[in-house]
C-alpha cells in the first residue's frame, strides 16, 4: 500500500499552523510539507479575532514591560524563561507580517500603529480596524501560496495520530469529499487545531473549535496541561455569542450596569474597563448576581457604551463592531449601546509543550491554542493569543524542520496495519452502526449547557462534582448514538460524531483538572477557594489520559525567573 | 398562542444515491426572533434530520462558509434573518454555478487555483530584510486598497456573475478584486507579474459591469469596480505602444 509521504505534517491551517509550516520550508527549502485542515484554510477560526497582536514596537515600551504584564496577567502561572523569550520573538513575527502583506493599522509617520488592551499597561496592541485576525490569516494564507513545497489537503478530518515505535509517524484523515480514509505519514507532526470553545453552549468560539487537537495528543498518550484554564471574555453578544472587541474599551468604551454606573470601579479601580478578562468577567457576573444587569430575552447583560468615542473614531478604529451591531443585533453603535455578556472565548491549556513546541511523544509538536507552551498561565492578556500564534507556530516549524533532517523515514507496513485498524474502528463504531437511537445533537447540546452552568465563570465542588457525572452519563450515552448519514460524500453528520467524541474527552479533563484545582487563580475561580493558594498550586495541571473517564492528574512546578509571586491587584 | 413555525426547503443530493438535486421541505419552529437560516439548518441538523450537509463556522460573517442561495439569492445563511421571510417560505439551495458535492455543499476547487493563479502575495524586486522594520505605510495609501482586502473568500459573487455562469474559465469577480488588492498596495511591485495572468483569462471582456457581484458581497467590496480598473491597466501596459513601462 502506498501512503503519501512528508517530511512534516500540519494539522491545522490557522494562524499557528501556517506560520509553522511556512518555517519548516524558509528553514529548508527541500523539505515536503503536508497541512492538513478539516476546512479550507481561510475559514479557520484565526478569522475571527478582531482586536490586535501584542508587540513591543514602540520606544516608550520595553520586553520587560510586556513580560511582566503577561505574567501577572496569567496570575503567575505562566513559565517565566517563555514569556521573555516570546516578547523577544513578537516584534519581528508582526514585522514580519508586514513584509507579507498584513494591512496594519498605521500612525501619520506610516509606521504600524498600536491601541490600549486590557492588562497591558502600555499601548503594545498593534491592529488592522478591527479585523486583525481576519486580515493576518488571508495575509499569511495568501503568502503560503507562493512556496510549492507545502502541499495541502483541504477538507481532511484527522481521527488518530500514527504512533510507530514511540514516535508519531502521521496522521489517518477522511477526505471529506470522498469519504477516503487516508494515512498520510511524516516524520514530525505539528498540532495547530485551535480551540475548543464548543464544549460550551455560549461561546465566541466557531463551530469548528472542538479540541481535535487536544483530544489526539490525549489519546496518544501526551498531556493535557492546565486545562481547568477557561477564558471568559466580558463581552458576547447575547444569544449568538459573537464576540465583541476589547478594543471597544480599548479605544475608550464604558461597561455600565442597568444603574448607569461604571461598576468597574469597584473591582479594577486602576484599570476600569482595561482591567484584565478573567477579573471583568466574574465583575459582570457579580453585578448580575446583585441584581445590577439589564434583563433581556437572552438573559441578563450590560452595556457597552462607545457613543462618546464619535463616528469619525468608530468608523475608522471599530468599523467591524459597527457592522455587527447593525447586521446582528438592529442597533449603530453610534447612537446605541451594545448589549454584552460574558462568554467562553479561549482556552489557555493544551497539549504540554515547551518552548519550542516540542510534547513528550518523539516527532509530535502543538502550537497555537492546541497548544499549551507556559505562556498564558491562568488567564491569557488580550492580543497576546495572535502574536502567540505567530512566535510559537515558527519556532515549532524550525524545530520540526531540523529534528526531521535528522529523523529517519516512517516504515510502511505498521501503517498499513493502523489505516485498517482505524477504518474498521470507524467503520463499526459510527459509518455502519445499525442500532442506536441517541441524537448527537442531542448529547452535545446538554454536554454544553452541563459545561455552561458546572465549569463556567465561577466554579464549586459540588458544580464541579456534579459535572462529572452528567458527563459520564452523556458518555454512556455516546454509545449508543445514531447515525442516519451512510453516505462517505461530505458527511457531515460522521464528522459531528468524532468531533463530539473528541469534545467529550476534553470536557471531562476540563472538569477533573477544575476539580482538583482548590484554589482560585486567573480565570479559575472557586467560590469554595476564593483565595490563590501558592503553596500547594503554583504549579500546572498535567492531565494523563487512563483506561477509566477520570484522568490521571500530576503536577508540575511553575518556571519562576525574574518576576516573584505578589498579590494580584489592579 | 400557537407556536410560531417557518417551513424550510432544502436541497438534498448525494451523488452517490441520487440522480440530480431535488427539495426537501421542513416544517420547525421559529422560536426567537433572532434567528438565522443557519440556525434553521442547525436545527434541522440536530433534531430532524442529522444528514442535512452544509459548511459553517463562525456564524459572524467573517469565515465566509456558509454562502448558500436563499430564495433565488446568493446569502451567508449566519446574517439572513429568518423574520426577514417569515410567513413565506424558505428555498436553500447550494450556490449558483459551482458543481455540488452533496446537498448544500458546492466545490470550490476552481477558485482555490484561480486565487493561487493571481498571485496574491506581496511582491518584491528586492526584498527588505526584517532588520530595516516595516514599510511606511500611509492610511491613505491603505484606502487605496482597503475595500479589496475585505474579501472573505465566500463566493457569493462568483454566484451572481452571469459571465462565471457561463464560461468558468474566467477568473472571475473575487480573484480580480483580490490581485487589484497587491496591485494598489503601496509596499507591492508585482502588478506586471500579475496582469498578464488576468489579461490571458477568459471573460475579462465580457464583463459588461453590469455588478451582479458588487450587489451581492456582504462585505462591501466591489469586484466590478476592480475588473474595470484591471481592464484600463492591462490596456495601457500591453496594448498601447508606449505601456508597459516602469
Amino acid at each position: 500500500m502506498d501512503f503519501e509521504s512528508y517530511d512534516v505534517l500540519v494539522v491545522g491551517g490557522g494562524l499557528a499552523g501556517i506560520r509553522a509550516a511556512i518555517a519548516v520550508v524558509e528553514t529548508n527549502p527541500r523539505l515536503k510539507v503536508a497541512m492538513v485542515s478539516k476546512v479550507y484554510p481561510m475559514r479557520s477560526h484565526t478569522v475571527s479575532a478582531e482586536g490586535g497582536a501584542a508587540a513591543v514596537l514602540r520606544p516608550e515600551d520595553s520586553y520587560e514591560n510586556h513580560a511582566f504584564d503577561t505574567i501577572k496577567g496569567s496570575d503567575y502561572l505562566a513559565d517565566q524563561d517563555v514569556v521573555e523569550a516570546f516578547v523577544r520573538e513578537a516584534p519581528i513575527e508582526l514585522i514580519q507580517m508586514e513584509h507579507w502583506g498584513c494591512p496594519w493599522s498605521r500612525d501619520p509617520d506610516g509606521k504600524i500603529s498600536a491601541r490600549p488592551f486590557g492588562g497591558m499597561t502600555t499601548w503594545r496592541t498593534c491592529f488592522a480596524a478591527d479585523k486583525t485576525g481576519f486580515h493576518m490569516l488571508h495575509s499569511v494564507f495568501q503568502t503560503s501560496l507562493k512556496y510549492p513545497q507545502i502541499h495541502r489537503h483541504d477538507e481532511a478530518f484527522v481521527t488518530k495520530l500514527l504512533v510507530e515505535d514511540g514516535r508519531c509517524a502521521g496522521v489517518v484523515a477522511i477526505d471529506m469529499r470522498s469519504g477516503r480514509f487516508d494515512a498520510i505519514t511524516a516524520k514530525a507532526v505539528i498540532l495547530a487545531t485551535g480551540g475548543l470553545g464548543r464544549v460550551y453552549a455560549f461561546t465566541t468560539n466557531g463551530n469548528i473549535c472542538t479540541g481535535d487537537g487536544m483530544a489526539l495528543a490525549y489519546r496518544a498518550g501526551v498531556g493535557l496541561k492546565d486545562m481547568e484554564m477557561v477564558q471568559f471574555h466580558p463581552t458576547g453578544l447575547p444569544f449568538t455569542g459573537i464576540l465583541i472587541t476589547e478594543a471597544v474599551r480599548g479605544e475608550g468604551g464604558y461597561l455600565t450596569n442597568r444603574d448607569g454606573e461604571r461598576f468597574l470601579k469597584r473591582y479594577v479601580p486602576n484599570k476600569m474597563e482595561l482591567g484584565p478578562r478573567d477579573i471583568i468577567s466574574r465583575a459582570m457576573v457579580t453585578e448580575f448576581e446583585d441584581g445590577r444587569g439589564f434583563e433581556g430575552p437572552h438573559g441578563k447583560y450590560m452595556h457597552l457604551d462607545v457613543r462618546h468615542l464619535g463616528e469619525d473614531t468608530i468608523d475608522r478604529k471599530l468599523p467591524f463592531m459597527r457592522e455587527l451591531g447593525r447586521e446582528f443585533v438592529g442597533i449603530d453603535i453610534v447612537h446605541d449601546p451594545i448589549p454584552v455578556r460574558p462568554v467562553q472565548h479561549y482556552m489557555m491549556g493544551g497539549v504540554d509543550a515547551d518552548i519550542s513546541g516540542i510534547t513528550p511523544l518523539a516527532g509530535l509538536y502543538a502550537a497555537g491554542e492546541c497548544a499549551n507552551v507556559g505562556l498564558n498561565g491562568g488567564n491569557r492578556l488580550g492580543s497576546n493569543s495572535l502574536s502567540e500564534c505567530l512566535v510559537f507556530g515558527a519556532a515549532t516549524g524550525r524545530k520540526a524542520a531540523e529534528y526531521v533532517s535528522s529523523a529517519k523515514a516512517v516504515g510502511v507496513k505498521p501503517i498499513d496495519t493502523m489505516l485498517k485498524d482505524e477504518t474498521r474502528r470507524i467503520e463499526m463504531d459510527f459509518l455502519n452502526k445499525k442500532s442506536g437511537e441517541e441524537r448527537i445533537g442531542a448529547i452535545r447540546e446538554e454536554m454544553q449547557l452541563s459545561m455552561d452552568a458546572g465549569a463556567g465563570v465561577f466554579r464549586t465542588r459540588e458544580g464541579l462534582a456534579k459535572l462529572t457525572k452528567q458527563l459520564a452519563g452523556l458518555r454512556d450515552r455516546f454509545g449508543r448514538i445514531k447515525i442516519e448519514d451512510s453516505s462517505r460524500t461530505f458527511n457531515t453528520e460522521l464528522m459531528a460524531a468524532l468531533e463530539l467524541d473528541y469534545m467529550l474527552e476534553v470536557a471531562e479533563v476540563i472538569t477533573y483538572s477544575a476539580l482538583a484545582r482548590e484554589e482560585s487563580r486567573g480565570a479559575h475561580a472557586r467560590r469554595d477557594f476564593p483565595e490563590r493558594d501558592d503553596a500547594r498550586f503554583l504549579k500546572h495541571t498535567v492531565a494523563m489520559r487512563t483506561d477509566d473517564i477520570a484522568p490521571r492528574l500530576e503536577y508540575r512546578d511553575v518556571r519562576i525567573t525574574n518576576f516573584k509571586p505578589q498579590a494580584r491587584a489592579y | 398562542m400557537a407556536e410560531k413555525r417557518i417551513t424550510i426547503r432544502a436541497t438534498r443530493y448525494d451523488p452517490e444515491k441520487d440522480s440530480a438535486p431535488r427539495l426537501q421541505s421542513y416544517d420547525i419552529p421559529f422560536s426567537d426572533e433572532s434567528m438565522v437560516v443557519l440556525d434553521a439548518l442547525n436545527y434541522i441538523k440536530s433534531h430532524v434530520d442529522g444528514s442535512l450537509s452544509y459548511r459553517w463556522s463562525c456564524r459572524m460573517g467573517i469565515c465566509g462558509s456558509c454562502g448558500m442561495t436563499v430564495n433565488g439569492t446568493p446569502k451567508l445563511t449566519c446574517a439572513a434573518f429568518l423574520r426577514d421571510y417569515w410567513p413565506r417560505s424558505i428555498t436553500v439551495s447550494p450556490l449558483n454555478n459551482f458543481p455540488i458535492v452533496r446537498d448544500l455543499v458546492v466545490d470550490m476547487e476552481d477558485f482555490m487555483n484561480k486565487l493561487k493563479s493571481i498571485k496574491p502575495w506581496i511582491i518584491r524586486k528586492q526584498e527588505v530584510p526584517l532588520g530595516a522594520g516595516e514599510h511606511r505605510q500611509t492610511m491613505d495609501q491603505i484606502d487605496d486598497f482597503r475595500q479589496f482586502s475585505q474579501c472573505i473568500n465566500c463566493m457569493l459573487c462568483y454566484a451572481a456573475c452571469p459571465v462565471y455562469g457561463l464560461d468558468d474559465k474566467f477568473l472571475g469577480p473575487a480573484a480580480i478584486a483580490l490581485a487589484r488588492r497587491y496591485n494598489l498596495d503601496s509596499r507591492d511591485e508585482g502588478i506586471k507579474d500579475r496582469l498578464p495572468v488576468i489579461a490571458s483569462s477568459e471573460g475579462l471582456w465580457e464583463c459588461s459591469f453590469v455588478g451582479e457581484c458588487s450587489v451581492v458581497c456582504p462585505k462591501g467590496v466591489d469586484p466590478a469596480k476592480a475588473i474595470q480598473q484591471t481592464k484600463l491597466d492591462t490596456t495601457m501596459r500591453f496594448v498601447l505602444p508606449f505601456g508597459n513601462r516602469e
